[in-house]
């Protein structure tokens, strides 16, 4: 029967094609709308890391003083430099790793290329095991190199490229502000979004050009980029000891079992500090998982989120409406419906044949909305957002696409085919 | 009138007039919170910055390894600077409004206030700084040039400050602030001047203290702050901005600029996340007002067409077209003011959730009246043309059976 039910719908359709137009363009306008902001939706609440985001945590210690304490209030998201070193130190975890972002000057030994400054991260040896980082040359460096300080460097494969024009620079040495690093290791490209291990960098998009030794990084003196917050005044604030926190700390756990452990182990260490005097809070731990921490610091533009729900109601609109003008569509042709049913159609088979009409309508305004989507997310890679680059239309979300705008047809043509075949032979024939 | 024949039809056509209500309603009540929220995004795109924008042209420096004597060599900078033709003043700064990244201090009117109730954002310069700015004083005085010090120096350490209009209210409320003073932590600062207006670098604070700003007569050095402002002529600023580069370098090498942009750059970027909201809601709500006009359009058109035949027999038995033409206006009257009275209803819901869920404030009672009239207006509008069509009909339809 289908082929039939095809064919009338699609004749019934070109009948009153100012209506079927109509409803193929609110629905189309309604589903493009909708699919553009939710795939951008998608694209920024997408797991950053998702081979690993189960076992690496974000880990939160409280230092500051009693004053002004809040029980149960949020710990500072970063550590201090003494706590970060001494979690290292401790090595309780798989693997573990404290970062800060940064900045470099470059002066390229090359002629013809002006000095720049490019993002850089100063960090310990396991950041990139633990991160999943690949390499398309050489290696990280390793906790030998973190305890002595060594001047080594990892860069990317776009940086090396542009200092070097090739990527194959193991070995050779770059000048960052005024110490000479030997080049170890060159990264394959590399990007996670949202850069969940240091948000105070912006969220999405870049990401660090140049990974050096975090002690290495202290000794020369490099600039030190993201959030600086300190309780006294300190006049070396990124030096040892000093009280404030702007180190990022993370740690790789096998399961469940190994987090629990940890946290003890963080309450303890906690303890441990407050006895020698150092901390002033009773323990005020946090150890949150990559989905848990990019939940608890809204990674997700609330923007993003009310646009969303803005095209959400946009098609609900357009549904509405569509439900209206199927029902004005169905019943205009009241007499054929009586005709067909006069001749022995079941109210079963109208029914599934006035469904089949609104699915067409569907597929017609799904095909409309992809078109859409795709140039509503053009323009949104457009805009100078940080996330504009990102969002594309991925295979899920194109059939989602087409699901949407059919299934949301067939749900606008419920009611009005209900209707329709409700409708009395009898009385159809008789008025006309 | 034709009232109760109306609501008689409508009565009987149930299903299509609910539509139709619930169409307007739902429209109404996103477009009213629609307008609402463009409304509120562009009054924050016209915060004043409280500077002379358009004169003022910023550049960032950053230098590379270590710099022997940074203050001589800012004031070497800033000499070179004002040297360009079209340039009216010049001064070293930390930060410039909008900027996005600023410094901020918790400030009290008590000493070593915990609370941290009040921040606000710290700007700091070389002397030109308040004439570079074009910034007012409403009360008091600029600072004397033996107030700056150095910011450079070990334990620098100034005593005065000039504070805007809100945070003088907001820490001395109802008080003459001049000669007051305020506490960074335990270091005190008398107030000697008071400005009218001067926006933070970023509002990450909370909109009520986005206007808390302060200044610090701290000579910064670039190596510190990192940023110099430049006051141009009217017009010259693009000029301006293009020689800057090679003067600066010709003082002194091994150094990278970035950020050369006038401050309406500045601000445009700032707020670009504001204007692509209120763009994508405006035609959000102009898409939503056509296709319920549309669909309008649909509905009544096949009203008229079921309709033929008691028309013609009105028109018959004397009703002229025009009565036709009100009977189909009234009608949609009636069906846009339930869809108005419920869609009301239903934008209070909305911005109720939106309040709980994006800290939208309240919806102002003068979107209802807005919204009423341009739905009335959209119906009305949306069925002319199909109650035109029905007031040609003629009499002699009624006569012929079809």
């Amino acid at each position: 029967m289908f082929p039939y039910y095809l064919d009338r719908a699609w004749r019934s359709l070109r009948r009153d094609v100012g209506l079927t137009l109509l409803m193929v363009v609110a629905i189309g306008v309604g589903v493009g709308a909708s699919m553009t902001t939710l795939t951008v939706l998608h694209v920024l609440s997408a797991d950053p890391i998702p081979e690993a985001s189960h076992q690496l945590y974000a880990v939160q210690l409280d230092p500051r003083p009693a004053l002004g304490m809040d029980p149960g209030e949020e710990p500072s998201d970063q550590l201090t430099r003494t706590d970060a070193e001494a979690l290292v130190r401790a090595a309780r975890g798989k693997r573990q790793a404290m970062m800060s972002g940064g900045s470099a000057a470059i002066e390229p030994q090359t002629a013809g290329l002006a000095p720049f400054r490019v993002d850089a991260r100063w960090t310990s040896a396991d950041f990139f095991p633990m991160f999943r980082v690949p390499f398309v040359a050489g290696g990280p460096w390793s906790a030998a190199d973190d305890a002595a300080n060594a001047r080594v460097v990892v860069i990317t494969r776009a940086l090396a490229e542009k200092l070097f024009g090739q990527i194959d620079v193991v070995g050779r040495s770059i000048r960052v502000e005024t110490g000479d690093l030997r080049i170890v290791g060159v990264l394959d490209s590399w990007s996670v979004n949202p850069h969940f291990y240091d948000l105070h960098q912006g969220t999405y998009g870049q990401s660090e050009q140049l990974f050096a030794p975090f002690s290495t990084s202290r000794e020369l003196k490099f600039g030190v980029d993201g959030s600086l917050d300190c309780w006294e005044n300190a006049d070396d604030p990124h030096g040892l000891g000093a009280p404030c926190v702007w180190v990022q700390f993370w740690v790789e756990l096998e399961d469940a079992a190994a987090a629990d452990a940890y946290r003890d182990f963080l309450v303890g260490y906690s303890d441990d500090q407050r006895k020698a005097g150092r901390y002033q809070r009773p323990p005020n731990v946090r150890l949150r998982d990559v989905p848990d921490w990019l939940d608890v610091q809204k990674v997700v533009p609330s923007d993003a989120r009310l646009q969303t729900w803005v095209a959400l109601g946009f098609l609900f609109v357009c549904l509405i409406n569509t439900v209206g003008l199927l029902l004005t569509k169905f019943l205009r042709h009241g007499a054929e419906i009586g005709v067909r049913r006069a001749v022995g159609a079941s109210k079963r088979s109208i029914f599934a044949q006035l469904l089949v009409e609104a699915g067409l309508v569907g597929v017609a305004g799904g095909a409309l909305g992809l078109g859409l989507a795709y140039l509503g997310l053009w323009a949104v890679r457009q805009q100078p957002t940080d996330y504009a680059e990102l969002a594309h239309l991925d295979l899920p979300m194109l059939f989602a696409t087409i699901a949407l705008a059919v299934v949301s047809s067939l749900c606008a043509g419920l009611l009005p085919a209900w209707r329709g075949c409700q409708l009395t032979p009898a009385i159809q024939l008789k008025s006309h | 009138m034709d009232f109760l024949p109306i609501l008689s039809t409508l009565r009987r056509h149930r299903t299509a007039a609910t539509l139709v209500v619930l169409e307007i309603a739902l429209t109404c009540a996103i477009v009213s919170n629609a307008v609402f929220l463009i409304r509120e995004r562009l009054a924050r795109m016209d915060t004043p910055s409280g500077v002379v924008e358009e004169e003022l042209v910023r550049v960032r420096l950053i230098g590379i390894g270590q710099t022997a004597d940074a203050a001589a060599l800012t004031a070497q900078d800033l000499v070179a600077l004002r040297a360009i033709p079209g340039v009216k003043s010049v001064a070293s700064t930390n930060q410039v409004p909008f900027g996005n990244s600023g410094w901020n201090s918790s400030v009290s009117s008590i000493p070593d206030d915990v609370s941290g109730s009040t921040t606000a954002s710290l700007y700091m310069g070389t002397q030109d700084l308040l004439e570079t700015w074009g910034v007012r004083l409403i009360a008091g005085r600029d600072f004397t040039p033996e107030e700056y010090v150095d910011a450079d120096a070990k334990d620098a350490k100034v005593s005065s400050a000039i504070v805007t209009r809100a945070l003088a209210e907001r820490l001395f409320p109802g008080q003459s602030p001049l000669g007051r003073t305020l506490y960074l932590g335990s270091d005190p600062e008398t107030i000697v001047g008071v400005i009218d207006e001067l926006a933070r670098p970023n509002d990450r604070n909370g909109p009520e203290s986005a206007a808390y700003s302060m200044v610090l007569p701290l000579s910064i050095s670039y190596t510190t702050g990192g940023t110099y402002l430049i006051r141009v002529e009217p017009g010259r600023g693009g000029e301006v901005l293009a020689a800057v580069d090679a003067t600066l370098t010709k003082v002194a090498a091994n150094r990278i600029f970035t950020h050369l942009e006038s401050l309406t750059e500045v601000r445009d970027s700032y707020f670009r996340k504001d204007r692509s909201m209120a763009y994508l809601l405006i035609g959000v709500s102009l898409a939503l007002l056509i296709i319920t006009a549309l669909g309008i359009v649909g509905l009544a058109s096949f009203w008229v067409q079921q309709r033929t035949r008691q028309i013609g027999i009105r028109r018959a038995l004397g009703a002229s077209r025009g009565d036709i033409l009100r009977y189909f206006l009234l009608e949609n009257f009636i069906l846009a003011t339930m869809g108005i009275v419920v869609g009301m209803g239903l934008a209070y819901a909305l911005n109720h959730w939106l309040m709980d869920a994006y800290a939208v404030p309240r919806l102002p009672a003068t979107v209802l009246p807005i919204g009423a009239v341009a739905l009335w207006l959209l119906g009305q509008l949306a069925v002319l043309a199909p109650a035109l069509r029905a007031a040609r009909i003629s009499p002699a339809i009624a006569t012929r059976s079809v």
